[in-house]
């Protein structure tokens, strides 16, 4: 029955000609937790296009995770095909799935999830390690990625001499480094106050626009992901509502409205 | 990701645990140089042993009146009176393996020297003995034929002896006295050390045979043979044939025990090698075991440290890194520090052993063989003990270990 609905089922949103970067057909996704089986996702079927900045948004236990996990190539369909790029992931071995997330795609983390006792350049250069790249190149590309996040007088910095903003800030540059088609986003403002979520939210906008970089963002906060085009909302395993975001909010234009926050002043260190 | 990449990050992981990284070694360190030690210390005790067979003589084939099998009455070269001089030469003339041969007459005795005296073993015999046992003479010379023939009363000083008579002084020419008669010390033999048995070979004196069975021991057999087979397999196929000819000769019938034995230096050196070669592997196993007591000290802080990074190795996958690539790290992780281990293990192993040759002045043999299958061995040891928790950190779920506190 799930099968007839997704095959006669269409891209809500979005232009149904042009070849989408992400297509998840009918994908289920359900867990043995001993006897019990828990399904996280129960037939979900959507297209993403590149260039597009979504925000999927849902309760905890909604499976927004789960379809975050599956997209980034972490985590296999149960049931279902995930097409990537053209490519059906939902097929290939752990091995090739460890490349596709080393080249086409970015995580940014709630956690930020940076190694600590590694510099600023160090964790940026990080995937460009397993990419196999020559150390000049890893360096001058590291370099890149945190100019574009605005950290270039940081690089030699540790992660615990970084604000919570600058370490989100080097975590993106980390996400960007090996040029990737999708930039992955789990609540990656959930541990930041909010001037500094809209600083995040600022880059990615810009990363968007600017770049053309596909972003899809993870998040049950309502205010930011009126940052995103498109919200997606989850329930129970499914996509329940699709729609384009109505007065979608531009970061660069809130900001300014914002009151500064004592621990966002210029720093002492880079005073000197 | 390269090998380079890799042990770069390997030594950065364990430069950032300093104290725990050198502990973990210790293990290692410990192992590898207690195995060095112990091995050299009992390949020392393999070059002693070996010093001692020499010592018996070259090709040596020794035969001693007496019973050698087990049960039964059996009595000892003392008092079995059947091996004789003319033995000795029925063995010469119709065992051609055998080259020379010298009888020996033995005998505890009381020798004085002015107002020195001391009670050592003498040994009656022919010239050509020293000559078998490679035994030469320090000063003086050795009696000759003519002093045998006429059971002459001349002596030959073993070291020992010598030093308690005469101190400082040379013995060549001076009178002692054996019991109550005079004897002419004619020389002195140089220095042979312990035997294989451990008792001091030159606490003897040395005289004609004839004159120790005629006036020391009033006996007319004697009590062994001294011979030396013209090769070292000869002398191992010397021995059926000596035995079947004195069974011969005194008259043994099939089924009767021999009242003579037959020993070859080879056979002696076997016994004795293999014994030291036990002690030598025994010592090397027991020091191992401490070695793989350092092994598993390494898994056990490598599986710590799987769990203490448990996030870094998600992340590490997020971005790319292969199962292959994150077993590979925490294996070069695992054999960087055994290595290391090895490597400190050996310089330890060797001053260690300098020592016990400096202070309990044993001699150790540091033997090349042994530093680098210590060196291997550390290795080895690093990737067994490494394998488990490196293959545990490849297969963490990265989903998990993202979210892992």
């Amino acid at each position: 029955m799930a099968e007839s609905v997704a095959a006669t089922m269409e891209p809500p949103v979005g232009v149904p000609t042009r070849s989408a970067l992400i297509r998840l057909e009918n994908v289920h996704k359900a867990y043995n937790l001993g006897e019990v089986q828990v399904h996280a996702l129960r037939g979900v079927s959507l297209e993403i296009h590149s260039g597009e900045f979504v925000a999927v948004m849902g309760a905890s236990g909604s499976g927004k995770s789960t379809l975050m996990n599956i997209l980034g190539c972490l985590d296999r369909p149960t049931r279902g095909h995930y097409f990537l790029d053209g490519t059906d992931v939902s097929a290939l071995s752990k091995v090739e799935l460890a490349r596709i997330r080393n080249r086409k795609l970015g995580f940014v983390f709630q956690q930020f999830n940076l190694l600590s006792r590694t510099s600023a350049l160090e964790n940026v250069e990080l995937p460009t390690i397993y990419r196999g790249l020559s150390p000049p190149e890893r360096e001058q590309r590291a370099r890149e990625a945190l100019e574009r996040v605005g950290l270039s007088d940081r690089a030699d910095h540790y992660p615990s001499q970084l604000s919570g903003g600058q370490q989100q800030r080097v975590a993106i540059a980390r996400a960007l480094v090996n040029r990737p088609s999708i930039l992955l986003a789990d609540e990656p403002t959930g541990n930041l106050d909010s001037r500094t979520s809209v600083e995040i939210m600022d880059i990615l906008q810009r990363l968007n626009e600017e770049q053309g970089l596909t972003v899809v963002l993870v998040t049950h906060e309502h205010d930011i992901a009126q940052f995103a085009k498109r919200a997606l909302e989850f329930r129970d395993g499914k996509l329940r509502r699709d729609r384009i975001v109505p007065h979608r909010q531009v970061a660069r234009e809130v900001l300014p409205t914002l009151p500064l926050l004592e621990d966002e002043k210029e720093d002492p260190q880079e005073a000197t | 990701m390269d090998f380079w990449n890799t042990l770069r990050l390997a030594l950065r992981a364990l430069a950032r645990n300093k104290l725990r990284s050198s502990l973990t070694m210790l293990g290692i360190i410990i192992g590898v140089g207690a195995v060095i030690a112990t091995v050299s210390i009992g390949q020392g005790a393999e070059f002693l042993v070996q010093q001692g067979i020499q010592s018996m003589g070259t090709n040596a084939v020794f035969i001693a009146a007496g019973s050698n099998r087990p049960g039964g009455a059996r009595l000892g070269s003392w008092a079995v009176k059947t091996l004789t001089l003319d033995d000795m030469n029925a063995v010469l003339r119709e065992v051609p393996l055998i080259r020379e041969a010298a009888p020996a007459v033995v005998g505890r005795v009381q020798v004085v020297y002015q107002n020195q005296n001391w009670n050592t073993g003498i040994t009656g015999t022919t010239p050509n003995y020293f000559a078998i046992r490679n035994w030469p003479v320090e000063a003086g010379s050795v009696f000759g034929q003519e002093e045998v023939d006429s059971a002459a009363d001349v002596c030959l000083l073993g070291t020992t002896v010598a030093r308690i008579l005469f101190g400082e002084e040379n013995p060549v020419g001076k009178q002692i006295r054996i019991g109550n008669l005079p004897f002419r010390v004619v020389g002195v033999l140089e220095s042979k050390g312990q035997s294989v048995m451990g008792d001091d070979q030159d606490d003897r004196i040395f005289s004609p045979y004839t004159t120790v069975q005629r006036k020391i021991s009033g006996i007319t057999w004697i009590q062994f043979i001294n011979a030396s087979a013209v090769s070292q397999e000869a002398s191992v196929a010397a021995v059926p044939q000596i035995t079947a000819l004195l069974r011969e000769r005194h008259h043994i019938r099939s089924g009767e025990d021999d009242d003579f034995f037959v020993r070859t230096q080879s056979e002696v050196a076997d016994i004795a090698q293999q014994t030291s070669r036990v002690m030598t592997l025994l010592l090397g196993s027991i020091a191992s075991v401490s070695l793989i007591v350092g092994g598993i000290g390494i898994m056990n802080i490598m599986l710590v440290s799987v769990t203490e990074r448990t996030r870094e190795i998600g992340v590490r996958m997020a971005v790319g890194a292969t199962e292959n690539d994150v077993q590979q790290q925490f294996l070069v992780e695992a054999v960087t520090l055994s290595m290391a281990g090895g490597l400190v293990g050996i310089g330890v192993g060797l001053v260690g052993s300098a020592l016990i040759s400096n202070f309990l002045s044993w001699p150790t043999l540091i033997s090349i063989k042994a530093i680098v299958t210590a060196a291997i061995f550390s290795a080895g040891v690093g990737i067994f003990f490494g394998y488990y928790p490196a293959r545990k950190a490849a297969q963490l779920d990265p989903i998990e270990s993202l979210r892992y506190e």
